[in-house]
């Protein structure tokens, strides 16, 4: 009995791995296809590329956040890392808020003055990410204090 | 990327995967493994940093404090904010350092070692407010583009140096010298050498203060690495953009310095105010120099919960950019009536002052306590966001903390 279940799992196992490397090669292909409309830009230019799509996690808006760069995960992520993180973090696009005029000039900005690449095809993309996903609030003149962490003062 | 080479990759990474030996390309891949995430060094150990700090921006490095962490009169190097604009200098050698005097304005150029700098000239010692022109900037509305500091992009430490008039006279300033701008030694976040991350300056006037430093100390030692060693320009008052890390030149210029980060509409507002979200020309914007009145209120932490007739003390520090405070008041009902608060004198011109007071509730709830500084020009704080914009600087809004009665 014994040595027969320990066949099953081993016989499950093999056929997992085998799964994995499947979808890992259909992911690869698929990343490959997505990779030919991508920048002209040179594979040294793209240190960042590889924190790319690791876990996810979710936020307290119940979206799901790529754990490793902390983007929303979203149509145009993809083009959104491989553009904007190879210069400065990703926390430097999640923190801030525009408008899809606001991220477009964000852009020209870093094109005319920080060397950024033209986006080509990209540029649609990203900016439809952008816009959508960190579009600003109407905050007000002055919003209520939030995330109070209560505490007994001694 | 090309073909080949990305084939190739990917085929190590995915047999990697299986292997569980390292992944050379994990894009794509849901292993849970973060190659370059486990590259990062951690700030908090790097900076040696309180737990409690908080991280807008890991590339550059931008990273602010919470107003508890605050609570000390002299900030130490645990709490303060951290911004850059490139690339911290690496491989700094102290004995080769140099600083150079130049620019139209110079009588003669003149180059100092470290060692010439420390001996040639009179030690002082400030204690300096340092305050990111952005900080506050997260409040804004609409939302202004940058690092979204909240509270925490401000300290008051001791910096011990020479004074830059000393330096400056020593090689001389021509009559028609407008402004000094600095370089230094960080590098462009794309990579390119022509490109300077920042490289600002202030006017003869503030150049010339007694208090403006060039520091090679802070809070008695050396100068950690993330504030500018081994040499870093101080300007109390002033955005702690004025105060160049990392200082290897200063240039004496004929007309207001043309810099990395001087010009466009950088650390600059309206000339006249505008209504929020109003598009600004670039010429119709005017360079910040001193900061406005502001106050943090230190201990307690927001969030406070306290038994029914209780007093609680409150703390804190108020400063002013180039003024002084002249007083600090409190409230409790938002704004509808204030008392006053303790106020200490700065211990120097441009140190932070701190104020205290006790402050009893009237019955059970929910309460905010509101801080409010005045200068010594009978400005204060606003109670609601300041003047709108662009870039989302100078929000000198009163600080609040909230509290529970129970």
């Amino acid at each position: 009995m014994k040595d027969q279940s320990a066949n099953r799992n081993k016989r499950i196992m093999i056929f997992g791995l085998m799964i994995v490397l499947i979808i890992m090669i259909g992911m690869a292909t698929l990343y490959f296809m997505d990779q030919d409309s991508g920048p002209h830009v040179s594979d040294d230019d793209l240190p960042a590329i590889e924190a790319q799509t690791s876990p996810t996690d979710s936020d307290a808006k119940g979206r799901e956040i790529d754990k490793t760069t902390g983007f929303i995960v979203d149509t145009g992520m993809s083009e959104t890392i491989q553009n904007c993180t190879p210069c400065h973090s990703a926390k430097m696009v999640t923190q801030n808020r525009m408008t899809r005029d606001g991220w477009l000039a964000s852009i020209r900005w870093m094109q005319e003055t920080q060397n950024l690449w033209p986006l080509g095809d990209n540029e649609p993309i990203i900016l439809d990410y952008l816009a959508k996903n960190y579009a600003p609030a109407n905050k007000g003149r002055r919003e209520p204090l939030t995330n109070i962490e209560w505490y007994k003062l001694k | 990327m090309e073909r080949r080479n990305f084939v190739k990759k990917a085929t190590l990474s995915s047999l990697a995967g299986v292997i569980g030996a390292d992944i050379v390309f994990g894009a794509n891949m849901p292993l849970g493994i973060t190659p370059l995430a486990l590259q990062d060094p951690d700030p908090f150990k790097l900076f040696d940093i309180n737990k409690d700090m908080v991280v807008l921006n890991d590339k550059p490095w931008n990273i602010e404090a919470r107003a508890y962490l605050l609570d000390d009169k002299v900030t130490p190097n645990s709490c303060m904010f951290i911004r850059n604009n490139g690339k911290m200098p690496v491989d700094i050698d102290v004995d080769a350092w140099t600083l150079t005097i130049d620019g139209e304005s110079v009588k003669q150029e003149k180059t100092y070692s470290l060692a010439q700098l420390k001996s040639k000239f009179k030690h002082y010692t400030y204690q300096l407010t340092l305050e990111c022109g952005g900080n506050g900037r997260s409040e804004f509305n609409p939302p202004a583009k940058g690092n979204q500091w909240t509270i925490g992009a401000v300290y008051c430490a001791n910096w011990t140096g020479v004074r830059l008039r000393d330096v400056l006279e020593d090689a001389g300033i021509k009559d028609n010298a407008v402004y000094i701008g600095y370089h230094a030694a960080d590098t462009h976040l794309s990579g390119d050498p022509t490109k300077e991350p920042i490289s600002r300056g202030a006017p003869m006037s503030k150049a010339l203060q007694d208090e403006t430093l060039i520091a090679f100390q802070m809070n008695g030692e050396e100068i950690p690495l993330a504030h500018g060693y081994p040499l870093r320009l101080v300007a109390g008052g002033w955005p702690a953009s004025v105060s160049g890390k990392w200082l290897k030149r200063i240039s004496i210029r004929d007309k207001v310095h043309d810099g990395a980060k001087m010009t466009g509409t950088s650390y600059k507002v309206p000339c006249e105010p505008v209504a929020p979200g109003t598009e600004v020309d670039e010429k119709d914007m005017c360079i910040i120099e001193s900061m406005p009145v502001k106050s943090l209120i230190t201990y307690p932490k927001s969030g406070a919960v306290i038994n029914t007739g209780k007093k609680m003390e409150i703390r804190g520090h108020a400063w002013a950019g180039d003024l002084e405070v002249a007083n600090v008041h409190y409230s409790i009902d938002f704004g509808a009536t204030w008392d006053s608060c303790h106020l200490e004198r700065p211990v120097n011109k441009l140190a932070w002052q701190h104020f205290k007071a006790e402050v009893a509730f009237p019955k059970k709830g929910y309460y905010e306590v509101w801080a409010k500084a005045t200068d010594s020009k009978g400005v204060s704080q606003p109670m609601v966001l300041p003047g709108w914009n662009p870039k989302g600087y100078l929000n000198n809004a009163c600080h609040r903390i909230a509290v529970k009665v129970s």
